[in-house]
């Protein structure tokens, strides 16, 4: 049996400190950011430390970046210096790892508030969150943690999400799971779940494209099926992100979310499928552990660049630069 | 099946108990129970405390080797685990639990390079505050010093040590690959108390002289600069009084001036 310290996990938030300064000065204290408007249907990467001083030296053609908001809730310092001036020249998507709408339990107030408040100083083009539960009476477990799909759970996902919408002020993308296991006394199938909670809040989701493969291989249904099934209209983002293979112990794949290489060719595929479904829409490549050099993130996110313009056609034409054009304002959004 | 809040509960008392059994009714595609599939959390949770207290302890973990920083950490981390969602607080309690580390009994410097790091992580994180230039000192009558109270940067932090763990993190800093970390203490072995601070984009750390730590104490409490003196010679009567008043200024870590109150 695999010594599971050596089997290969996945993150959420990550420590960022003086260990991961990047060379060459910060930017000075931060001014007002960039006004807000929707994610652009381009392709979008994580804003990483070990990138700040290259991106703002270059200034690349890349669609929008996106931040884990917890490690941004400290006070000041370099993530909010090169935070504030990357976002003064892209649309920046706020992702949020941390706030366990899956949860039994009442949501963390103050986690909302400095939500709020993040929301508040860099006006993101948007919002997203997990289906998932970290909180405990032990403490905080950084994972995304699964739940199981009954009627109960559905009207607690969907109160939260509510909550949530309320005390930010704007629509969230809500993101599908990576599962490696389900709870036996599920009654709902998880896309019409997803559904249901859009259904009842009026929440975007965030399509995990790879997580959709993963769950696939892991519990056994047709990935292609599912994206079949799934409520396009509702889909504000899409994700891509690499993955470790694995096995159980029954000799079986079990596929861990690493996100820590390249994406898959059978999720390109996926993803291919999608957007024949949904059109053009936000793409993110998500690389977080063993993050490359910028040219490697971007030849990424390049690939999925050609894919949305073979997708988009006519749509091309209004999917503006880097700068200036935002794509239209909508009111759905932060 | 229990109610969904006794579930979950069940789940994460088994995630951080590696012996407990994991909970019936997580099945995989064939409807049967996989400790292996379960195990994958346990890995994901352990993994992510562990990366993350490597990530904010990089000195302390060279110090004593990679292998055996993970086990510690990934002790720590299974009996504390965090209180909240914003990693850059995990790990407060760190250095005290290397302190208490039976292991580390013989290395007790470690737990205070540990602080250090601490420090640093905190300074990084704080406030922004413009510093007043350094130039400032020589601008101010010398009548108006001894009842001068100065405002110190929001993130300045004084980490004391019976052991000279300053001397010890900076020379953990060589992270040139192939460079040996250099774990030799300096000689003499002696204590060392350093402030740290990040008076604009970058965290710095000074080593202190004689009575450093006292007058900074002293400074940060509000104390006047005459009796912030009065304070680093009673720790210390090497305590050097005229270039103790222009350390602060020197290191910007002066952010506003006050008078009497």
């Amino acid at each position: 049996m695999t010594n599971p310290t050596q089997m290969p996990s996945r993150t959420t938030a990550r420590m960022t400190g003086p260990s991961h300064q990047p060379p060459g000065g910060a930017p000075s204290a931060p001014s007002a950011p960039h006004a807000p408007g929707a994610l652009p249907p381009r392709p979008g990467v994580g804003l990483k430390p070990q990138h700040y001083a290259e991106i703002l030296a270059t200034r690349p053609d890349i669609g929008f970046f996106e931040v884990h908001a917890e490690n941004y809730m400290g006070a000041g310092g370099p993530p909010h210096r090169y935070l504030a001036a990357i976002a003064e020249a892209y649309p920046l998507s706020l992702h949020g790892v941390g706030l366990s709408i899956g949860a039994d339990r009442p949501l963390d107030r103050d986690h909302l508030n400095r939500l709020a408040a993040l929301i508040r100083r860099y006006r993101p083009a948007s919002f997203s969150e997990h289906l998932a539960w970290s909180t405990h009476d032990s403490g905080f477990l950084n994972d995304l943690l699964p739940l199981p799909y009954t009627d109960a759970t559905l009207a607690r996902v969907a109160a939260h999400v509510d909550e949530v919408q309320d005390r930010l002020g704007c629509r969230m993308l809500l993101e599908n799971p990576t599962s490696y296991l389900r709870f036996v006394e599920s009654t709902w199938d998880e896309v019409a779940f997803l559904a249901e909670v859009a259904r009842r809040t009026g929440c975007g989701l965030l399509l995990d494209v790879n997580n959709v493969h993963l769950s696939a291989v892991n519990l056994g249904f047709d990935a292609r099926a599912y994206l079949g099934r799934f409520p396009m209209e509702a889909v504000g983002e899409i994700h891509l992100a690499g993955f470790a293979p694995e096995t159980d112990e029954a000799g079986r794949p079990l596929l861990i979310d690493t996100h820590d290489r390249p994406v898959d060719a059978k999720v390109w595929a996926l993803y291919a499928y999608a957007l024949e479904r949904a059109g053009a829409r936000p793409t993110l490549i998500e690389w977080d552990e063993g993050v490359p050099d910028w040219s490697v993130l971007m030849a990424e996110a390049a690939r999925a660049g050609r894919l949305l313009a073979a997708r988009a056609g006519a749509d091309a034409g209004k999917a503006g630069g880097k700068s200036g054009e935002r794509g239209t304002r909508d009111a759905a959004l932060c | 099946m229990p109610p969904f809040a006794e579930r979950l509960a069940e789940f994460g008392a088994a995630l951080l108990d590696p012996e407990a059994a994991v909970p019936p009714g997580l099945v995989g595609p064939d409807g049967q129970p996989s400790a292996r599939r379960f195990a994958v959390y346990r890995n994901n949770v352990a993994a992510g405390l562990t990366g993350a207290l490597t990530a904010a302890y990089p000195a302390a973990a060279r110090l004593v080797g990679a292998d055996f920083f993970r086990a510690a950490a990934r002790i720590f981390a299974l009996s504390h685990p965090p209180d909240g969602p914003v990693m850059a607080r995990y790990g407060a309690g760190f250095a005290a639990f290397l302190e208490g580390f039976p292991p580390l009994a013989g290395y007790p410097y470690v737990a205070c390079v540990a602080r250090i790091e601490r420090a640093r992580l905190v300074a990084y994180h704080a406030p922004e505050a413009a510093p007043l230039a350094p130039g400032t000192l020589a601008t101010l009558a010398p009548a108006a010093l001894p009842g001068l109270r100065l405002v110190l940067h929001p993130s300045v932090g004084l980490v004391r040590s019976p052991y000279p763990a300053g001397s010890i993190w900076q020379a953990q800093q060589d992270t040139t690959p192939g460079a040996l970390p250099d774990t030799a203490l300096p000689d003499p072995v002696g204590p060392e108390d350093v402030v740290i601070a990040r008076p604009g984009a970058e965290v710095v750390l000074r080593i202190l002289p004689p009575g450093g730590a006292a007058f900074l104490t002293a400074l940060q409490a509000g104390a006047t600069l005459a009796d912030a003196a009065e304070a680093a010679l009673a720790e210390d009567p090497r305590a050097d009084i005229a270039s103790l008043a222009g350390l602060p200024f020197a290191l910007e870590l002066v952010t506003g001036l006050g008078g009497a109150p």
